[in-house]
C-alpha cells in the first residue's frame, strides 16, 4: 500500500512530464515545421493585416455579400466563445427565431421555401461554410447590390462550390468568406459605411 | 436518407473493421510483454520511468492490490488536476491569462470529469483553461484514464485466461506500457495527420482579425438578458473585430478520440473548424473513436483461446451499432416538422434535413453517425449538438450510454462492461438449461453474479436517483433550458451521460451549478469506480479457478445464438430499467411534435 502510494506519486510526476508537456510540445514544434499555415489557423492577410481565418465563420449582412448561417457563438460568430443555440426542437423559442429568418429571407424571394441552413444556427456558430442552395437562394439580391448579372454572380459561386471530400466524403459546400472576398476582388462596390 | 450518407457510414465501418485484427494482435503482444518493432525505442523509455517510479517490473499483483494501485492513482492524479485548474493564473503557456478556474466545486467537477474518462464540460474551454492546464492537466488525463480502462479490460481478460492463479498481471507496467506502445504512436502520427487537414497546433496569444463588414449585435448584460435602449428597442453594438482562439489542439484532438475521452478544447468541441476542419479529419476522427473497442474484441479472442468468441461479441456490437445510427439518420434526415416555410428536403445542392446545431461540411448523415459513434463508446465528443436533435434523433444516444456503451464501447471499460453482460448471459443461459453456468472454461458461480449485478444496478441506481431529485426540485429544474418534455430530456440525458462516463450532453441545461457540479461530480466517480471494483473481484475470482473442459452442456458462446443472447440481455436490461423514463421524455415528445405542439 504504502509502496503503491510513492509509485503513483513517481508515476504521475513523470508521466505528466511525459505525455502532458514533451508530447505535445514536439508535436507542435513538428506541425510548426511541417504545416505552419494550418498549424496556425489558416489566416487570411489583406494589406498586412489579419482579417480572418480561412476556416472560421464571419458574419455578413450587407445586400451585396453572401450571408452566412445565423450564429450562437457569442454575440456571434464570436471565435472566442464557439458553440450553438442548444434549442430543442419543440421549442417556441427556435420556431419564433426561424419564423423570423424566413420572413426577412423571403421579403427577396416571395413564397420560395427557405433552404433550411439559411435559418439554423450551426454547431460550432462558426460554421464557414453554406451549402449551393442556400447560395443560390441569395443570388439575384446580391446581384442586384452590385449591379451586375445573376449570371456573373453565378460564375463565382461555382468557382467556390467544393465537391465531397474525394467526390465521397462530407456534403458539398462554399465557403462564404472566400466568395465574398472574391466577389470584392471582381466586382467591387463602394459599400455604405454603416 | 441519400446513398451517400450510407456509403460513407459503410464506409467508415469498413475502416474499423480494418483496423481490428492488426490492432487487437498488437494490444496482445504488447501486454504479453513479447517483441514488437518499437522495442529498440520504447524499451529504454520503459525502464527509465520503471527506475524513476520504484517500479518492479517483474512483480505480480492479485486483485486487490491491482485495484489499490489504480484507485491510488486516480485519487493522486486527480489532485494535481484540481490543483492545475486553481493554480493555473501562476503558471507559464498561459497567453490569455486565464485566472484560476473557478468555482472550487467547477474545478473538482472537473478534476472527476477528466479522471474518470468521462470529459463532462461545465466550462467553455477557449475562455477558462490555460495552455499549461489543457496540455498537462487535462490531455493527459485524456492518456491517463484511456489506458486505465483498457488495463482494466486486459487484467479481466487475464483473469478468464489464467487457471489457479492468485494474480492477474502488474497495474504499473500495464499501465505504462499501454501508453507507450498503444496510445503514443498513434497519437503522434495523428496529430500530425490532423494538422495536414486544418486542426491548429500552436502556443500562441489568441488573433485579432479585422472584419470584412462591421456587424450589428444585439447588446445583452452580464446576466444574459438582452438590454434596451431609450425607446425600449434592443440596443446594438458594432463589431468590427473577431478574436479568433488558437492553442495546442492537434495534440489533444487525437488523444481526445482515441481513448475515448470527448472533452473539447473548444466548447463547440470536434465540431469547431479548428478540432475537425474537414469531411476526412471527421472520419479519421470517428475512427479513431471505434477502433480501439473494436479491437479489444480480437484481443479478448486472442488471449482466451478462442477467437470465434471474440467475433461473436463483435458482431453483437456490429448489429447494436447498426440499429442505432439507421434510426438516428433517418430521424435527423427527416427534419423538425414544426418549422413551416423551410425547404428540408435532401437534395443534390443541399443535405436538408434537421440542420440546427449542424455543420454544413457534416450534414445529416456525418451528424448522425457521430451522434451514434460518440454515444456507442463512452467518447462524449460531438461534431453536433444534440440537445437540437429532433425527439427520436435525441433517443439514440440517450438510449446508447443507457445500454451502458457496451458498443465497442469506451476504450476498456466497453470491453470489461461487455464481459458483465456476458457473465449474466451465460449465467441465464444456464438457468435455462438447468446446469452450473460455464465461460471458456470457467465456472460462473454466485460470487461472480452477484458481482456482475451490482455493476448492472448501481449504473441506473445513481441515475434516477439523482434525475428524480433534480426533476423534483427548484435547484434542478431552473437550469432547464428547453421546456416540456425535452427539459427532462436534458436532466436523464446529463446524469445518464456523467454515470456511463461519457461526457456528451444535452447542452442546454445549465450544469455549472453548485448542485450539478456536486452531483454531477459524484455520479462520475461512482460510475466509474463502483464499476471497477467488482469488475475487478470476478477477474480476481475467475483467475484462480480451475480449467473445466466442456462438455455436452455448455453454451457455446462462439456462435449467432449466443450473439442473439448477449444482445438480448441487453437490451431487456436497459429496457426494463429506463423505458419508462424515455416515455416520458423524448417518446412523448415526439409525439406531441407530431401533434403540432410547441412549448
Amino acid at each position: 500500500m504504502k509502496k503503491n502510494l510513492w509509485i503513483s506519486i513517481a508515476m504521475t510526476v513523470v508521466t505528466t512530464v511525459l505525455l502532458g508537456l514533451i508530447y505535445p510540445l514536439v508535436v507542435t514544434g513538428l506541425a510548426q515545421m511541417l504545416f505552419p499555415h494550418k498549424a496556425n489557423g489558416q489566416l487570411v492577410v489583406k494589406n498586412g493585416k489579419v482579417i480572418g481565418s480561412k476556416i472560421i465563420g464571419q458574419g455578413f449582412s450587407g445586400p451585396g455579400y453572401f450571408h452566412s448561417r445565423p450564429s450562437a457563438a457569442g454575440n456571434g460568430y464570436d471565435a472566442a466563445n464557439s458553440g450553438g443555440s442548444n434549442l430543442g426542437p419543440t421549442n417556441q423559442k427556435l420556431l419564433n427565431r426561424v419564423k423570423t429568418v424566413v420572413a426577412s429571407a423571403q421579403a427577396a424571394n416571395p413564397a420560395v421555401s427557405v433552404p433550411i441552413d439559411m435559418v439554423t444556427t450551426s454547431a460550432s456558430g462558426l460554421d464557414p461554410h453554406i451549402t449551393p442552395a442556400n447560395a443560390e437562394f441569395q443570388l439575384s439580391r446580391v446581384a442586384k447590390a452590385r449591379a451586375i448579372s445573376v449570371e456573373q454572380v453565378q460564375a463565382v459561386v461555382s468557382k467556390h462550390t467544393e465537391g465531397r471530400q474525394f467526390g465521397i466524403l462530407g456534403e458539398p459546400r462554399i465557403n462564404v468568406l472566400e466568395l465574398n472576398l472574391d466577389l470584392d476582388r471582381q466586382f467591387p462596390v463602394t459599400l455604405p459605411k454603416p | 436518407m441519400t446513398a451517400n450518407g450510407w456509403f460513407q457510414i459503410l464506409l467508415f465501418f469498413g475502416l474499423v473493421l480494418l483496423v481490428t485484427k492488426p490492432l487487437g494482435k498488437f494490444i496482445t503482444r504488447v501486454f504479453s510483454r513479447e517483441r514488437t518493432l518499437l522495442d529498440p525505442v520504447l524499451r529504454p523509455l520503459e525502464r527509465l520511468i520503471y527506475r524513476l517510479s520504484w517500479v518492479d517490473e517483474n512483480h505480480e499483483m492479485g486483485w486487490k492490490e491491482y485495484c489499490i494501485s489504480m484507485l491510488l492513482f486516480s485519487a493522486i492524479s486527480m489532485l494535481v488536476l484540481y490543483g492545475l485548474e486553481r493554480l493555473q493564473g501562476f503558471l507559464p503557456l498561459n497567453p490569455q491569462k486565464f485566472g484560476a478556474v473557478n468555482s472550487p466545486a467547477l474545478a473538482f467537477n472537473t478534476a472527476a470529469s477528466f479522471t474518470t474518462n468521462t470529459n463532462w464540460q461545465n466550462y467553455a474551454g477557449e475562455t477558462t483553461m490555460s495552455y499549461v492546464t489543457q496540455m498537462a492537466g487535462l490531455a493527459y488525463h485524456n492518456f491517463m484514464s484511456a489506458a486505465v480502462g483498457i488495463v482494466l479490460a486486459i487484467a479481466f481478460i487475464r483473469g478468464i485466461a489464467r487457471r489457479q492463479m492468485k494474480t492477474i498481471g502488474n497495474f504499473w507496467v500495464d499501465l505504462v506500457r499501454c501508453n507507450l506502445w498503444v496510445l503514443l504512436p498513434v497519437c503522434m502520427v495523428g496529430a500530425l495527420v490532423l494538422v495536414s487537414q486544418g486542426v491548429v497546433q500552436n502556443l500562441k496569444p489568441y488573433d485579432t482579425a479585422k472584419l470584412i463588414e462591421p456587424i450589428q449585435v444585439p447588446r445583452v448584460g452580464t446576466d444574459g438578458k438582452p438590454i434596451l435602449d431609450a425607446q425600449g428597442k434592443q440596443a446594438m453594438d458594432t463589431v468590427t473585430e473577431q478574436v479568433i482562439a488558437q492553442g495546442p489542439v492537434a495534440s489533444q484532438e487525437i488523444i481526445k478520440e482515441f481513448g475515448t475521452n470527448g472533452g473539447g478544447f473548444f466548447n463547440a468541441n470536434s465540431s469547431h473548424p479548428f478540432e475537425n476542419p474537414t469531411p476526412l479529419s471527421n472520419m479519421l476522427e470517428l475512427v479513431a473513436i471505434f477502433s480501439l473497442g473494436s479491437a479489444l474484441t480480437y484481443t479478448l479472442g486472442q488471449m482466451t483461446g478462442s477467437q470465434r468468441h471474440g467475433w461473436a461479441v463483435w458482431a453483437a456490437m456490429a448489429i447494436l451499432f447498426f440499429s442505432g445510427v439507421a434510426v438516428a439518420y433517418w430521424a435527423e434526415a427527416r427534419g423538425n416538422t414544426l418549422l413551416a416555410g423551410t425547404d428540408q428536403k435532401g437534395s443534390l445542392t443541399q443535405p436538408g434535413g434537421n440542420m440546427e446545431g449542424k455543420e454544413v461540411r457534416f450534414g445529416i448523415a456525418n451528424s448522425a453517425l457521430w451522434a451514434t459513434v460518440t454515444t456507442d463508446t463512452s467518447c462524449g465528443a460531438i461534431n453536433s449538438w444534440h440537445d437540437s436533435f429532433t425527439p427520436i434523433g435525441g433517443l439514440v444516444p440517450l438510449a446508447n450510454v443507457m445500454l451502458s456503451e457496451v458498443v465497442f464501447g469506451g476504450v476498456g471499460s466497453g470491453m470489461y462492461g461487455m464481459l458483465v453482460y456476458i457473465v449474466i448471459a451465460v449465467f441465464i443461459a444456464g438457468l435455462m438449461v438447468g446446469r452450473t453456468p460455464e465461460y471458456l472454461g470457467k465456472k460462473i458461480e454466485a460470487y461472480d453474479v452477484k458481482m456482475a449485478m451490482l455493476v448492472v444496478l448501481v449504473f441506473p441506481l445513481v441515475i434516477l436517483v439523482f434525475s428524480a431529485i433534480s426533476a423534483a426540485f427548484n435547484f434542478g429544474t431552473s437550469s432547464i433550458l428547453n421546456p416540456g418534455p425535452h427539459g427532462l430530456s436534458e436532466i436523464l440525458y446529463s446524469f445518464t451521460s456523467q454515470a456511463g462516463n461519457n461526457g456528451s450532453a444535452f447542452a442546454g441545461l445549465t450544469t455549472n451549478t453548485p448542485w450539478y457540479n456536486i452531483a454531477g461530480a459524484m455520479t462520475m466517480l461512482i460510475g466509474r469506480f463502483l464499476m471497477i471494483i467488482p469488475v475487478l473481484a470476478i477477474a480476481g475470482n475467475l483467475a484462480e479457478k480451475k480449467y473445466v473442459p466442456p462438455s455436452l452442456g455448455t453454451f457455446p458462446v462462439t456462435t449467432p445464438l449466443f450473439t442473439v443472447l448477449l444482445i438480448g440481455v441487453i437490451l431487456i436490461i436497459g429496457a426494463l430499467t429506463f423505458f419508462p423514463g424515455l416515455s416520458l421524455g423524448p417518446i412523448l415528445e415526439h409525439l406531441l411534435m407530431m401533434a403540432g405542439k410547441a412549448f
